[in-house]
């Protein structure tokens, strides 16, 4: 069995490179990650923008492949998966919440909400089911899971995303900017309902953000500069200190 | 996912309306000028396919289509009789003749002179009286689109007159008289088509050595036709074609000769160009506008080739959208102008070829997406 489940880590990052281009127009996204994950954990990844946050959580999701490096997700090596490997793998086992939402405008929130479990091939009405019983915790009612994006607020929208993303019970969340639309109540609600809701039965988050409001919803923040992860840290308050 | 494919389709709905009305257009546009080629053409030998009976036509080496009237010696009539394998054998008359109306004015007319003994060659359908009354004095048959139409009768107020049984025409110059009304085949240059005896026909048109314009022939029983013509050649130096190979000359004349085929072909191909522009084009803008959705399935697990037959679909239905309506346009256009001087024959050839060209712009259209989302790095879904 892999280490990173012996060691129970939910993600392993180690010397993590990503490069893109090549040769004189070559950037170096990431210059060596080493990063754990634990089950059950919220783990903000935080930094100044063109840091690297966006291209981890992108190599993290298995969207993306490393350059050099290992990352192991649950105990699966994506070096050693094939491409179809890996969507299938994602599609089962991550969740997405994006900034820009990506709600498909034409569906309503309940259709949006059973997308992983359409991608998956389950039957539509059972995937309706599925997804109405998870806005439902994330506090919609009829009438708004018969509404399409537009006619929600982006609050709203939101939830629908973080109902798309926990829907198909993955095991990972990865979150990129969630709140950076939303007003700072509305974020802040959000950021609520994601650990209220989302961190259960093992699952880990890794949510990308520079709004420092959020920090506090974090177990752990890694803080990123020029493709590193500089430190580590328990809280906010410990991350000001350092920038002090 | 094909309920997600249909419904991002549909949801927008400006460009969904863009890319059907493109392929309707397309779809109508080819479809209706082939109906017309078709038409136009199939009119160019309606008088051969009005006139069944005989198996093969005698004519002149140098007839070049059916119109194409050169005259032969009366003797030539009898050589063929004498041809071995020829049943029967008789005379036909066909030439443009002036018709002088009631108020002065002139219109060509396509005379038939039918052997008197047997009338073989007369019109396929007969609308009032019978064909054997052409044996009357002065007899003519007049068709009917053009006894209502041309040959109507114009009174001092302007009220137009059909012709009927028992009107008098005037033929170069000569008198007579309508004793029936027919159905025909429009010709291709809409003249009216006027059917009498072989013996009045030539009294009819002008003084010429020689008038006999083709000798109409039957074959005995179990008679191959091919070698029959060949005999019939050898023996009187002239040309015989079956009636399929009189049409195909025809045709070849009508495509080769005129510029009838190469304007129709211009339009189908106008039709093809600017519906796979307006649906290609409205088609691939709507896949860019939707290149994050489709990002965001495939970063929650969806396969290319899922992607990928999304995309076949959402071509295929407007496709199939597109071309039943301008089919169904096209259709509407032939029904209307169904008893009128436009030509429009609508082939299942026809519906076959549209199908394949709206295929082919779907093809095209839904390439130049696929292509875009398979090369989609799903990494997209995280810019904002």
């Amino acid at each position: 069995m892999n280490k990173s489940i012996q060691n129970g880590m939910a993600v392993k990052c180690t010397g993590l490179r990503k490069t893109f281009g090549e040769g004189a127009a070559a950037v170096q996204a990431l210059r060596g990650i080493d990063l754990e994950v634990r089950p059950g954990e919220l783990m903000m990844l935080v930094g100044p923008s063109g840091c690297g946050k966006t291209t981890l959580i992108s190599l993290i999701a298995g969207i993306l492949d490393q350059t050099e490096g290992e990352c192991v997700v649950f105990g699966h090596d994506y070096r050693q998966m094939s491409q179809s490997d890996k969507t299938r793998y994602r599609g089962e086992n991550i969740g997405f919440v994006f900034q820009a939402y990506n709600l498909i405008p034409t569906l309503t929130a309940a259709e949006n909400a059973s997308v992983p479990l359409l991608v998956r091939g389950e039957n539509r009405r059972k995937a309706n089911d599925r997804a109405r019983e998870v806005l439902q915790q994330v506090g919609f009612n009829e009438r708004m899971m018969r509404s399409v994006p537009t006619e929600l607020s982006g609050g709203q929208q939101q939830r629908v995303a973080i109902a798309r993303a926990l829907v198909h019970n993955p095991r990972l969340i990865v979150c990129d900017e969630p709140t950076a639309a939303l007003d700072h109540e509305t974020g802040h609600t959000i950021m609520a309902l994601l650990r209220s809701v989302a961190l259960h039965d093992g699952r880990a988050l890794v949510v990308v953000t520079h709004d420092a409001r959020i920090f506090e919803f974090a177990d752990r923040i890694a803080k990123m500069d020029d493709g590193h992860v500089e430190r580590v840290v328990h809280s906010a308050a410990e991350l000001n200190g350092h920038q002090k | 996912m094909n309920f997600i494919a249909l419904k991002m389709l549909i949801g927008d709905r400006a460009k969904y309306l863009g890319i059907v009305m493109g392929l309707t257009f397309a779809s109508l546009l080819m479809t209706q000028q082939a109906a017309i080629f078709v038409g136009l053409m199939s009119r160019t030998f309606g008088f051969l396919t009005d006139t069944s009976l005989p198996d093969i036509w005698v004519m002149d080496e140098k007839v070049q289509f059916v119109d194409d009237v050169k005259p032969l010696q009366d003797t030539q009539l009898f050589r063929v009789r004498g041809v071995e394998g020829v049943e029967w054998a008789v005379p036909l008359y066909k030439g443009l003749l002036q018709a002088r109306l009631d108020n002065g004015s002139f219109q060509s007319c396509n005379v038939i002179g039918l052997d008197d003994a047997t009338l073989i060659g007369g019109p396929p359908i007969m609308v009032k009286g019978a064909l054997a009354d052409l044996r009357r004095s002065d007899g003519v048959i007049v068709d009917e689109v053009n006894a209502n139409d041309k040959l109507a009768k114009v009174l001092p107020d302007g009220r137009r007159v059909p012709l009927q049984i028992g009107d008098a025409l005037e033929l170069n110059d000569h008198r007579a008289v309508v004793v029936g009304i027919c159905r025909v085949t429009r010709s291709f240059q809409s003249q009216p088509s006027v059917y009498t005896t072989y013996s009045r026909a030539t009294i009819f048109a002008p003084r010429e050595r020689k008038l006999l314009s083709f000798i109409l022939v039957k074959a005995k029983p179990g008679e191959s036709l091919a070698a029959l013509c060949g005999r019939i050649r050898k023996a009187t130096g002239l040309t015989a074609y079956t009636r399929e190979q009189f049409v195909q000359l025809t045709l070849d004349y009508f495509m080769k000769r005129t510029g009838i085929p190469i304007n129709i072909a211009t339009s189908v191909l106008l039709g093809f160009v600017i519906g796979t522009a307006i649906a290609g084009q409205t088609f691939y803008n709507f896949t860019l506008d939707n290149l994050r959705y489709f990002g965001t399935l495939k970063a929650m697990g969806a396969a290319n080739s899922r992607l990928l037959l999304m995309i076949v679909l959402q071509a295929l239905v407007v496709g199939a959208i597109g071309y039943g309506l301008g089919v169904g346009a096209a259709s509407l256009f032939g029904a209307v102008t169904q008893n009128s001087e436009v030509a429009f024959r609508l082939p299942w050839q026809i519906l076959a070829l549209t199908a394949g060209a709206v295929l082919l712009i779907c093809a095209g259209s839904a390439l130049a997406s696929i292509w875009k989302v398979i090369r989609l790095e799903p990494a997209i879904v995280f810019r904002s």
